[in-house]
């Protein structure tokens, strides 16, 4: 379980969040949707632990531990995942190196043994025949050269693996063709269970009838103003964000 | 002679003096030692008002001038070579090198593959050796006032020839050790004549004891004849309090393929100094690199690449990680004399500096006179990239984890080219070494 409280971030004296309040329940896809600049990749980033981000007030406790004071990697050891909207291309880095180093530094953290080499390819090997990745992508450099969809399903994949309880979509369906956000979708969708929850942040009811949301919250000008269930999207979608805008700027 | 006496420094005065001392003893052709010393000392250590020492003081480096080393007892020799480990695992034709003197005890000098000659430098100059005409192939050097000291002390190393047609797949491996807990002085020149058509590999390794301020000066020359092939992997891992300075020089035929990498992570000071010349047409030369310093060393790669053949190629990449309050320099220059059309020639100097104290000096320079060529160079210097440290660190990977990963597959992109299997896995454990006592 996920509870942002009254979250307040600036990034170089420029406020971003004001005062955001979400809860996101255990097993629970909550969908946030808002217009651009409403503070969306913002929130994502301040979840996962980036450094630019100065968080003046407010807590986000995962299951009712502040997350705030811990470093990214400590936040993944506990459970967050960010899916990057723009996965970062690491030259030099093969695919398999890189998906090792992290499965095993969350495995010490956490107290746990290494995975041995069979076990760790068996492992990825099972959950990239899901998500149709070649085996020749994993013997690339991570992310060199993949097109925008491969990148996306390789964040998926990172996900299967490393098995968070708190996973962050970001913009996930963008830059991905009708086939892409099929296959990426079903891949986060086989991952939905009892103890780990979502935060799906789209532009576009497109995404949430593949992964349908249990709650839909609608993001402006730094906070949530508007909590629904999953017909708020399709209402969004007719309707535009509007309303929300001026909602925000009238308060 | 009336002529006009320039200040001495100590370490100039205690040189002069050593040299007098050794002009005797020392193998080999007098006259020619006569001529490197004294237009040496005419101008003395090269200092920052000198152009190509501008990032390298050796005057500031050699306040004082160690005293040459003596013949090791084959004792003092084996138990230094024991502690010796750079590239001990790989298979090879060994010959040990301790304190500027070949041990034949210790060397395989009697196992060698066909088409293999292999003679010391001191033997052949007592001999007067026929290799000992293709010394100083690249005259270029011969005006460099570190490779002036090495003519002027040289004692010994090997002369290597690979015969016409020879295909050498076992490399032969080069043991540069020093011994004893006193600093001491070496001077070793070492020549490789790759006849025609013949392949060969060579490791050249330089270690010694830590805290020990020794100062090597050692030379490499490769007479590379037509169609030949060459490989050669340097692994600087001297002792921490080292002054090591290096030249290589290679005179390459036609049609030829020269690959030299040059790894450092030991010394305090060091300087590899590399003169390439291309003479014949259709030959390609790699030059790489990969530096890794901390603390306060300070590792200087120097390169002079000239083209004098049509058609020529030649690609240079260093890669330099600079850590603490080290210095790291690249001088690269490529000469385009004007009947070298069709030169292809590209250079590249990178550098991740990982602390606020770190340092990079980056010169490259082409000298281009014909009218048909490509060439380009540069040079980037900077921090690893945050947005990558916390993509890495956000799938669960610790910060000096993720920064070694970064910094592998940064020093990665050179040492991949190295064709030698497994040197190229002992270069990588070396940068994992590396990484591991940076913690």
């Amino acid at each position: 379980m996920l509870e942002i409280k009254n979250l307040v971030v600036q990034i170089e004296d420029k406020r971003i969040l004001n005062g955001l309040d979400l809860t996101v329940n255990n097993g629970e896809v909550a969908a946030i949707m808002g217009p651009n600049g409403s503070g969306k990749s913002t929130l994502s980033y301040v979840i996962a632990g980036k450094e630019d981000y100065e968080v003046l007030d407010g807590e986000i406790l995962l299951d009712g531990e502040n997350i705030l004071e811990m470093e990214p990697d400590q936040r993944a050891a506990a459970g967050i995942f960010l899916a990057f909207q723009y996965p970062l291309e690491i030259p030099g880095v093969a695919t398999m190196t890189f998906l090792k180093s992290a499965l095993n530094a969350q495995r010490r953290s956490r107290g746990e043994a290494e995975l041995t080499t069979p076990d760790f390819i068996k492992r990825v090997n099972a959950a990239a025949g899901q998500l149709q990745i070649e085996k020749d992508m994993l013997k690339r450099a991570l992310n060199v050269g993949f097109s925008g969809g491969e990148k996306k399903r390789m964040e998926i994949l990172q996900m299967a693996l490393l098995q968070p309880t708190f996973c962050v979509l970001d913009e996930t369906d963008s830059g991905l063709d009708i086939d892409a956000l099929r296959i990426v979708s079903e891949g986060v969708n086989a991952l939905r269970a009892q103890d780990r929850s979502f935060l799906v942040i789209t532009h576009y009811q497109r995404l949430l009838s593949h992964i349908v949301p249990d709650t839909v919250h609608v993001m402006a000008n730094g906070r949530i103003v508007k909590s629904g269930g999953k017909e708020l999207a399709l209402e969004l979608e007719a309707n535009g964000y509007a309303d929300y805008r001026q909602h925000a700027a009238a308060e | 002679m009336a002529a006009v006496t320039l200040m001495r420094t100590p370490a100039e005065t205690a040189l002069a003096q050593a040299f007098e001392a050794a002009k005797q003893k020392l193998p080999g052709d007098r006259d020619g030692r006569v001529k490197a010393f004294s237009d040496f000392i005419e101008v003395g250590l090269p200092h920052r008002r000198v152009e190509a020492f501008k990032y390298t003081d050796l005057r500031a480096a050699m306040r004082e001038a160690a005293p040459f080393a003596e013949r090791p007892s084959v004792e003092e020799a084996n138990a230094a070579l024991a502690s010796a480990e750079a590239f001990a695992g790989l298979d090879a034709v060994r010959i040990a090198i301790v304190n500027g003197h070949v041990v034949p005890e210790a060397s395989d000098l009697d196992g060698l593959p066909d088409g293999v000659e292999v003679v010391t430098t001191a033997e052949a100059h007592v001999s007067g050796h026929q290799l000992l005409g293709h010394l100083s192939p690249v005259p270029l050097a011969m005006e460099n006032p570190v490779y002036r000291l090495n003519t002027a002390f040289l004692t010994d190393g090997v002369l290597i020839r690979v015969a016409a047609n020879a295909s050498v797949d076992r490399p032969i491996h080069l043991r540069f050790v020093t011994a004893g807990e006193g600093a001491v002085a070496t001077a070793t020149r070492t020549l490789v004549v790759v006849e025609e058509a013949a392949s060969c590999t060579i490791f050249e390794t330089h270690e010694g004891p830590n805290g020990v301020a020794s100062q090597l000066n050692d030379v490499v020359e490769f007479v590379v004849a037509d169609r030949a092939k060459v490989d050669h992997v340097r692994f600087n891992g001297t002792g921490d309090g080292a002054l090591a300075l290096s030249t290589l020089t290679a005179r390459l035929g036609q049609h030829v393929s020269f690959d030299s990498f040059n790894a450092v992570i030991g010394g305090a000071i060091s300087r590899h100094q590399v003169y390439v010349m291309f003479t014949g047409d259709h030959t390609l030369a790699n030059i790489n690199g990969a530096t890794m310093i901390k603390a306060r060393q300070h590792a200087d790669s120097t390169l002079v690449a000239t083209h004098a053949g049509l058609h020529c190629t030649s690609r240079e990449l260093f890669k330099t990680v600079i850590d603490g309050d080290a210095t790291g320099v690249f001088q690269g220059k490529i000469i385009v004399e004007p009947q070298a059309q069709k030169t292809d020639g590209r250079m590249m100097s990178a550098s991740l500096l990982l602390s606020d104290g770190a340092t990079m000096n980056n010169k490259p320079e082409l000298e281009i006179f014909a009218d048909d060529v490509q060439c380009a160079h540069g040079a980037t210097s900077g921090a690893l990239d945050e947005d990558l440290l916390f993509y890495i660190m956000a799938r669960g990977v610790p910060k000096a984890e993720a920064e070694s990963l970064l910094i592998q597959a940064f020093l990665g992109e050179a040492i991949e080219g190295v064709a030698h299997e497994g040197a190229r896995e002992s270069l990588i454990a070396s940068v994992e070494g590396w990484l591991r006592a940076r913690g």
